[in-house]
């Protein structure tokens, strides 16, 4: 604990030194933004800004890429209680009370309340990843090849678990991104696959073509078309304070919402999105007032604000601790940590303690930061929106064109998010889930490399992968995982999706 | 015909795409595998899912019930991204943007001239200056200097 704490000092002086400081506040404000305009996610918001993270200090980029994370899901709350519209997905839930709270003339409350949660959970998540991480990268070391396969395997089985829709769906989605995965050099024989002349394509499809494209510009084609979007109603700052009853009322589902939050953004897969809507599913069973959610109950945004805030700190617990990206978002901040020359893994924290400490105290500062920004300047966040949707749009494309250029000055990439765009259009409109095929696309090459390896160290045995015991336990888990996602489609029964209103359709 | 149903046929045919594309590389063997062995495992596991959506999705949402009412703009979007992969390497990135959000706002949105000259000067040298001159990300000038 000791240690922790010296260790944690040192990451404050690094944290609140100037320079690392204003790339914590310019990444909350660039979040905050891109939290509150519709279509540009999170994933999109840091893919666009990571060419610009190329010409700062491997702690400097990693705390602007960070606060952009934790600023969207913080700004996502406030179209979705002002105007309906979630800025990102994980405000899905905060939509429903929060606009209802509105429409009563509680906005104020509601965004009060939003960011409080927020910040709670944010600090509180902060102080488990700090816990967490050293001892689980330890842990880590033990890890070979084949430990290696059964977690990016679990990883996937987990994603397509939990994913919203249908989990035959989720789990073609994964493999189509596997298969993604496969272009490029194959790293133990040399051969070039599936590259068809194409040099750009030797090194594989990028990370942020994909994902830029399936999730900023599918957006963007989805969108462009539609009716404008509703009147802003903008609250004034004296309308900020919630009353007694509210404020009691949120205490325990900031409090859930914090700690169920973080348990699922450890687990692969969309958590943010995830934890959201379980937290608004545990609050109304929860509720002695179940009928009151939906007709503006405060926990209906306390809960999921806290737990999507909370889902980002526990997503960065992998991430640090194994190199693992847990999500499409973790995969490109592994990515610009990889530009600046550190690769994260169990041996980050021994060989990088500043970067990690500092990056942690930075977390402390972002939430602080947000909470300042969120509250007061909530008018002026809001005015972004007033821009007419068919002027924004143009601009979106060109950042997104910017953006997925600058990574590799190559208009190859350009053309590849311009496919993935169109493919990402045509899936969402026949209710596919994206992201999977972008953590598919990650996980490709070391889940074919873990799996090769093992084999070659087995001499071509498989049992490699049930002779050990890490390995065994987490296929084991992998394993019933599958069963309880099938079970329930062979026998016709409801799965926690659609009790908890998920699924998008039946399973078939 | 429903969704899924058309949606499983589109992965078999690419399942099998990739599975007739993969006999350029070595498959190796069961115990040491070569560099289609893995690219034919995933195509395989995809023709089964697609399968499995073909088969029993009978009662998925009809291919008509999806509406596309946006398409006109998606197509223009589209558009203007495909003219971005040719041009901005060609005629510069300022002119590029120049002319897509002409595009966009003039003949798409059928903006006045002042919104969309503004807007379309102001994104392509007010971005270049941000990212090429303030944050040093490397853009293409094009063969006027622009």
């Amino acid at each position: 604990m000791v240690e922790t704490l010296h260790n944690l000092y040192i990451g404050f002086a690094v944290a609140l030194s100037p320079n690392v400081l204003l790339y914590a506040f310019v990444g909350c404000v660039i979040g905050t933004l891109v939290g509150v305009l519709p279509g540009v996610g999170p994933l999109a918001g840091i893919s666009l800004l990571l060419p610009a993270s190329f010409g700062l200090d491997a702690t400097s980029a990693i705390v602007l890429l960070a606060g952009i994370y934790y600023g969207a899901m913080y700004g996502g709350s406030t179209t979705s209680i002002l105007m309906r519209i979630p800025g990102e997905a994980a405000s899905v839930m905060t939509c429903i009370d929060g606009y209802e709270m509105t429409r009563k003339g509680r906005a104020g409350a509601a965004l009060a309340v939003a960011a409080v949660g927020s910040y709670v959970a944010g600090t509180v998540s902060v102080v488990a990843l700090m816990l967490l991480a050293p001892p689980l990268a330890s842990f880590a070391l033990r890890f070979g090849p084949p430990e290696y396969f059964a977690l990016l395997l679990l990883g996937l089985l987990m994603l397509a678990y939990m994913s919203g829709g249908s989990i035959l769906k989720s789990l073609a989605m994964a493999t189509l991104g596997l298969l993604l995965g496969m272009i490029g050099i194959d790293p133990m024989t040399g051969f070039f696959r599936f590259s068809y002349g194409l040099v750009e394509l030797g090194d594989g499809i990028g990370v942020v073509p994909v994902a830029v494209g399936l999730f900023g510009l599918s957006e963007i084609l989805l969108t462009a078309g539609q009716p404008t979007p509703p009147e802003v109603k903008k609250p004034r700052l004296r309308e900020l304070l919630p009353s007694r009853q509210e404020w009691r009322a949120s205490l325990w589902p900031i409090g859930r919402g914090t700690v169920l939050g973080f348990l699922i953004g450890i687990i692969p897969g969309s958590a943010h999105i995830i934890s959201s809507f379980v937290s608004y599913a545990v609050e109304r069973r929860l509720s002695k007032h179940p009928e009151r959610f939906g007709q503006g109950a405060i926990e209906g945004v306390a809960g999921p604000e806290s737990a999507n805030n909370s889902a980002t700190s526990g997503a960065f617990v992998p991430m640090l601790a194994l190199g693992v990206p847990s999500g499409p978002i973790p995969a490109v901040m592994i990515a610009a940590m990889m530009v600046h020359g550190i690769s994260p893994g169990p041996l980050l924290i021994a060989q990088q303690p500043q970067l990690f400490w500092g990056f942690i105290a930075s977390m402390y500062v972002g939430n602080v930061v947000l909470l300042i920004l969120n509250l007061p300047l909530v008018g002026i966040f809001v005015n972004v929106l007033k821009v007419p949707y068919p002027l924004l749009y143009p601009s979106i494309l060109i950042f997104c064109v910017l953006g997925v250029y600058a990574v590799n000055g190559s208009v190859v990439d350009v053309g590849i998010m311009t496919v993935m765009g169109a493919l990402g259009y045509v899936l969402r409109k026949f209710d596919f889930e994206t992201a999977p095929v972008v953590l598919g696309l990650i996980l490709a090459p070391m889940m074919e490399m873990s799996f090769r390896q093992s084999l070659s160290m087995s001499s071509g045995s498989y049992g490699i992968f049930i002779n050990r015991p890490i390995a065994l336990v987490m296929l084991v888990v992998g394993l019933a995982l599958l069963v309880l996602s099938v079970a329930p489609w062979l026998m016709k029964t409801l799965d926690w999706r659609q009790r908890f209103g998920l699924a998008s359709g039946q399973e078939k | 015909m429903t969704t899924d149903r058309l949606s499983g046929a589109v992965l078999v045919v690419f399942a099998l795409l990739v599975i007739f594309e993969s006999r350029h590389y070595p498959l190796g063997t069961f115990r040491l595998p070569g560099p289609a062995f893995v690219p034919i495992l995933l195509a395989s596991l995809l023709l089964i899912f697609g399968m499995l959506l073909v088969f029993t999705s009978g009662d998925a949402p009809r291919i008509s019930s999806i509406r596309w009412t946006e398409w006109h703009h998606a197509a223009a979007i589209l558009a203007a991204s495909v003219f971005a992969v040719f041009a901005t390497e060609r005629l510069g990135y300022r002119l590029t943007v120049l002319l897509i959000v002409g595009f966009l706002i003039k003949v798409v949105e059928r903006r006045g001239w002042m919104q969309t000259l503004g807007l379309a000067f102001g994104l392509a040298f007010g971005s270049f200056y941000l990212f090429y001159t303030l944050l040093r990300v490397p853009l293409p000038e094009g063969p006027f200097g622009f």
